[in-house]
């Protein structure tokens, strides 16, 4: 194979995977605007989407439903979370939060182990895996599915936030709570919006991924970093800034892994997140406000 | 949360820990029973350790596990790559702990909150990774068999009731060195900086000197706890040193109470305990074989919630509550 076709191939791994990640690190933002906490707990949404539609998937259930059920399992999860740990802990210390949404995630992957079992579950792809060729890259369909599904929650999204009326009071609370909190805006009910529509994102990206990899109670946390690293990349707080990061560590892992060394490629992810971190923590186009992480 | 105890703690307490960990081994003849003591020394020592860090300077570090791999592959590569003598290697391993730590923790601990978190996530598991793709150096997935025993001349420490001695002892000295640095004049800097870093600094104190010792110190202690892990296992896989033991390790720190070096030896010693617990019950019920990691988020999350201050506080306020009664009666 000629360099420019290998590259073109990891390309087109790159921006498949890297639109699963933007999902994740929009999930973060999202709830990081709402509430000024990092959650921890944001790959557990993911894992119960895969497991939800890995399981109802296999059961031969239509793939409209399977998608619908799979994104509103990440909901369910995502709200519970907020109204039983986070809300009564709302004015706590960052550190608290912080343990607080890392217990989250312990206790969903446990329950998750409980009742899936300890092994990855396979899903069949939503439309086959006959690949094509595009520039001389081999594309599955169901890379298709996640780009095109992941653009569709992204514009979803911005008219979300740019148009409508809790769009935009959740815009609010995020520039300024006590501003918003004078405005009449309940901070309270952003809160668990922003945690449903986080859950929700990352819901669907378990079930778009599932097919590719497999759904299982343990992957969350490796998809959680990715994310992580994503939202750091492209600046905590900005949305957009999440989609491109994740994208970019997407082809920037698997280009990594491709030319360099493919035993190394988790750790390019976290090297770039640790030196964007180092020389600019406000990442790519993050507000330059570093207290707000505080 | 995690107020600090002020005092060092009285002769008579670590007498008493003497006390009972040279007789229990001695007691206690079932081998399981003595692996378990041994595997609270060793996560009670780097509990110590992390809490000096996070209940008196105030950071946090969702990475801990990598220094205590640092520990545990250099007295193993040290001993079995290079047959150099195991005690040699323990002390080298804090040292090369000692200047990562330093390293990492430079640039890491100008960072606050969430980012201080993530980053060090983001090293620990960068370092778990090297272990697992070191190839032949560090054994990569398959790790490093045959660690020697420690030795003092004849005498091997080849079984659980003898290894007791070693690690016990290290634990006291352990606690002994915590104690008297949170009782110094370093302790409050520490406090001070734990409460405001603002006003801390706008006191005198070197907030990101004290910091960096606070962080280097507190690996160190991981990795003599890797490094006697290693000893004791004989055998180490970069497993053990991820995220998970990371994150095992901070609820150690926060159920016992981070703010009391005493707490989080106890904290270290109920989780230790629970959790061969609840392994063995999974070895009985393959269908809870999950439950331990739930019970931990549980455990976590009621500390959080409801004895932020942990045990070790929870006791304190209620030995102090009552200490103001009897000297009310007195009074009268």
């Amino acid at each position: 194979m000629a360099l420019s076709e290998q590259i073109a191939q990891f390309l087109a791994t790159g921006i498949t995977e890297g639109c699963v990640y933007a999902l994740v690190a929009l999930g973060f933002t999202i709830i990081f605007n709402a509430t000024g906490i990092v959650n921890f707990a944001q790959g557990e949404f993911v894992m119960v989407g895969a497991l939800l539609a890995a399981t109802l998937g296999n059961a031969g259930l239509p793939l409209g439903l399977v998608i619908v059920i799979g994104t509103l399992g990440g909901v369910a999860v995502a709200v519970l979370l907020e109204r039983l740990a986070i809300r009564p802990l709302r004015n706590a210390p960052i550190l608290v939060l912080i343990f607080v949404t890392i217990a989250g995630s312990l206790m969903l992957r446990g329950i998750a182990n409980l009742i899936w079992g300890p092994n990855a579950i396979p899903m069949q792809s939503f439309s086959g895996d006959e690949p094509f060729r595009v520039l001389g890259a081999a594309v599955v369909p169901q890379a298709l599915w996640i780009i095109g599904m992941s653009m569709a929650t992204v514009i979803a999204l911005v008219v979300f936030f740019r148009s409508t009326l809790i769009g935009k009071a959740m815009r609010a609370a995020a520039s300024n709570r006590m501003a918003a909190r004078l405005a009449g805006i309940n901070i309270s009910t952003m809160a668990m919006i922003g945690f449903g529509l986080s859950g929700g994102i990352s819901g669907l990206a378990g079930v778009i991924f599932a097919p590719s990899k497999f759904a299982q109670y343990s992957m969350g946390t490796p998809l959680a970093i990715k994310g992580f690293c994503g939202a750091i990349l492209g600046g905590m707080g900005s949305s957009i800034g999440a989609v491109i990061g994740g994208i970019i560590l997407g082809i920037l892992e698997n280009l990594a892994a491709g030319l360099i060394s493919s035993q190394y490629k988790d750790a390019i992810t976290l090297i770039v997140m640790v030196l964007v971190l180092f020389v600019r923590p406000t990442g790519l186009l993050g507000k330059d406000d570093l207290k707000r992480g505080l | 949360m995690m107020r600090a105890s002020r005092e060092g703690s009285p002769i008579w307490a670590y007498v008493a820990l003497a006390v009972v960990a040279g007789v229990l081994p001695l007691v206690v003849d079932s081998a399981y029973y003595l692996s378990v003591l041994i595997l609270v020394g060793i996560y009670g020592l780097m509990a110590v350790g992390l809490s000096l860090l996070m209940g008196y300077a105030g950071q946090v570090s969702l990475g801990h596990a990598a220094f205590y791999g640092l520990g545990a592959y250099a007295t193993a590569i040290g001993t079995v790559r290079y047959g150099l003598n195991p005690w040699l290697c323990i002390l080298l391993g804090m040292l090369v702990t000692a200047a990562v730590a330093y390293v990492i923790g430079r640039p890491t601990l100008r960072l606050h909150g969430h980012y201080l978190a993530m980053a060090t996530l983001g090293i620990g598991i960068i370092v778990q990774i090297f272990f697992r793709e070191g190839g032949k150096f560090t054994g990569g997935f398959s790790g490093i068999a045959g660690i020697p025993r420690l030795h003092i001349g004849s005498l091997v420490f080849n079984t659980d009731m003898k290894f007791c001695y070693v690690v016990w002892p290290v634990v006291i000295l352990g606690l002994i060195v915590a104690s008297n640095i949170v009782s110094s004049r370093i302790g409050r800097a520490l406090r001070a900086i734990h409460d405001s870093e603002v006003a801390a600094r706008a006191c005198g104190v070197d907030v990101s000197g004290l910091k960096l010792s606070v962080f280097v110190l507190s690996a160190v202690f991981a990795s003599v706890s890797g490094s006697l892990y290693a000893h004791n296992i004989t055998f180490i896989s970069p497993d053990p040193f991820g995220f998970a033991f990371s994150i095992m390790l901070v609820v150690m720190v926060i159920v016992g109470g981070s703010g009391s070096v005493w707490g989080a030896l106890s904290g270290a010693a109920i989780l230790t305990v629970l959790n061969q617990a609840l392994m063995r019950l999974g070895e009985v019920v393959p269908a809870l074989s999950g439950l331990d990691v739930v019970f931990f988020g549980g455990i976590l999350i009621v500390t959080v919630v409801f004895m932020p201050e942990g045990l070790a506080g929870r006791i304190r306020r209620w030995r102090t509550g009552r200490d103001v009664e009897e000297a009310a009666e007195e009074a009268v």
